[in-house]
């Protein structure tokens, strides 16, 4: 009797999830493979002829190929902001964890301050301006680098404390500088920290959407999550070829869900549980 | 010894992310409160004073953002809270189909919010859309669910909560498990249900998870735009207008003086509200 509860508990929750979690990319993946008429139906059914094919090929050559262009734009801003971001906020964290004075309550909290605070928007434009960085892809790529310093360098730190300082004296009485100590030694054992950085910051990176939105606008230098919205306001009629976008874009960070799936979590909890 | 210590740990480490992110976060955040007080065109400025804060509370299509926002803010990080610690414990419990679970709970925390936003405004269309033909199928006659002003923004906020929830309950899990086994076994000892388990072992001892969850979730929906820019561009009316899409459409407007003093609002509504939660969240967080 109490086995029969529990299997129709756990058919009831699975259920529960194919309703509630499953349907809306169902419903996006039968809408991609309509036509124009069909999918402004809106329906769940089947696309009675199916036209995936036809319909990612419109949608990558619309514009210009400007798809592909957002493709190769955000590979560039998330591989960029990445490496800059992991060798930085390593440096960084190496430091604020290993040598505490005075500065380092200020430290600590101008980081936390950066968790906390929503950047402010206009003034980052006009900064950016003054420096000839606005509308430009490197522009974007410190700004991301700068957003998500707090985060990463708080990894880094809580990672740094369980090396012991044991590793840096040896490495110091053997006569390795700061430099040495750190590029040879500390930063090949903060492999860890820094794949999940990387696992995390390429999500948060290629999902963005407000930050391209105000720092890199115009159709030339569009990213992805640009190009939904662009095609929002053009494909008012052609939802299907906004599904289709949709779809397109939704498969790299499913790709990094399948492989990585438990580092994310790890990860996700890692950063926030205890920071 | 200490120049020594002074020179393997040197600032120098620091100084590249510092220099980017004084001059990226710092400066600009600084800035604004100087901005926020004139008619500014970015070449050129005028100081107004507090003008623009007055307008911004003044005019109803702009005093309704910060409205919207804390209520936006609270529904969606008490429902997170709520739902993240029922399954929280529902997935650290005995059953066989936790990992797929969690990985379908989990899985819209991935995915763009741009494209979560269209999908379901589609599927919130009052006439067409999936949620009210399955609606009328069981004789239920829908709302409009995004055109109807007294519940835009909580349906917004529905749609925000499916999307976190995976987050905040992966955060309970984390937090249950390390729970020690030993409260369970003294648990039992004394005879307690699973009731009292819930009540007086998981709620309590989780407490740093529930600290997290109110932290992120509270900040997070104080700080949105992108859901409620792609489902509704804070239509009909002005009925889901949150403080940062009003930023963004006074930034579209031209008018930048403007956008700042919503941008220091939204600062001081964060600070004001996030800063406290978090001391007094901290101080009776309790001692595994």
């Amino acid at each position: 009797m109490r086995k029969i509860r529990q299997w129709g508990f756990e058919i009831g929750a699975v259920l529960f999830t194919i309703v509630v979690f499953w349907i809306p990319f169902y419903f996006i993946l039968v809408n991609s493979g309509k036509d124009a008429k069909e999918s402004s139906l809106l329906t769940m059914s089947w696309a009675s002829n199916s036209q995936y094919w036809e319909n990612i090929k419109t949608v990558v050559v619309a514009r210009d190929f400007m798809l592909v262009r957002a493709f190769i734009n955000s590979t560039v801003l998330t591989v960029a902001s990445i490496a800059i971001l992991i060798v930085l906020c390593a440096m960084a964290g190496y430091v604020l964890q290993r040598r505490t004075g005075k500065l380092s309550p200020l430290f600590n909290f101008l980081i936390l301050a950066g968790l906390i605070i929503p950047p402010a928007i206009v003034p980052t434009i006009w900064v950016m301006d003054g420096l000839g960085l606005f509308k430009t892809l490197i522009g974007l790529i410190l700004i991301e680098v700068a957003l998500g310093f707090p985060f990463a360098v708080l990894l880094y730190k809580g990672f740094m404390s369980g090396i012991p300082r044991e590793v840096d004296e040896a490495a110091v009485i053997d006569g390795a500088g700061g430099i040495r100590l750190f590029f040879g030694i500390i930063l090949p054992l903060l492999q860890p920290v820094t794949a999940t950085i990387i696992v995390l910051s390429s999500v948060t990176i290629f999902n963005d959407f407000t930050n391209p939105l105000y720092f890199l606008p115009g159709s030339d230098n569009v990213t992805v999550q640009l190009t939904l919205y662009n095609f929002q306001s053009q494909y008012v009629t052609q939802y299907n070829l906004l599904f289709t976008n949709i779809l397109l874009i939704t498969i790299p960070p499913l790709l990094l869900f399948i492989i990585f799936n438990k580092r994310i979590v790890a990860g996700m909890t890692a950063g926030s549980v205890k920071g | 010894m200490n120049s020594i210590f002074k020179r393997t740990y040197s600032y120098w480490f620091l100084l590249p992310a510092a220099i980017i992110y004084f001059i990226i976060f710092i400066l600009p955040t600084i800035m604004s409160f100087f901005f926020s007080m004139t008619r500014w065109t970015l070449s050129d400025w005028e100081f107004i004073g507090f003008e623009n804060f007055i307008t911004f509370f003044q005019e109803q299509s702009l005093s309704i953002g910060f409205k919207n926002t804390l209520i936006y803010a609270v529904v969606t990080c008490t429902l997170k809270v709520a739902l993240g610690l029922l399954l929280g414990v529902l997935l650290t419990s005995k059953i066989r189909t936790k990992s797929y679970l969690r990985s379908v709970i989990f899985f819209p925390t991935l995915v763009s919010t741009i494209a979560v936003g269209i999908a379901f405004s589609m599927m919130m269309h009052p006439t067409q859309g999936v949620i009210n033909t399955a609606l009328a199928a069981i004789g239920i006659d829908g709302p409009d669910w995004l055109g109807d002003t007294r519940i835009a923004l909580l349906s917004v906020a529905m749609v925000d909560v499916w999307k976190g929830l995976g987050f905040a309950t992966v955060i309970y899990i984390a937090g249950i498990l390390s729970i020690p086994a030993e409260y369970y076994e003294a648990l039992q000892i004394d005879g307690g249900n699973s009731w009292h388990k819930f009540w007086n072992i998981i709620v309590p001892l989780s407490r740093p998870a529930t600290n997290s969850v109110i932290i992120l979730a509270f900040i997070g929906g104080l700080r949105s735009f992108d859901l409620v820019w792609a489902m509704t561009k804070g239509g009909p009316g002005f009925t889901t207008d949150l403080i940062a899409s009003i930023i963004y459409k006074q930034y579209q407007g031209g008018f930048y003086g403007l956008a700042t003093a919503g941008n220091v609002i939204l600062f001081l509504v964060v600070t004001a509200l996030a800063f406290p939660l978090y001391t007094y969240l901290n101080r009776k967080e309790v001692d595994l």
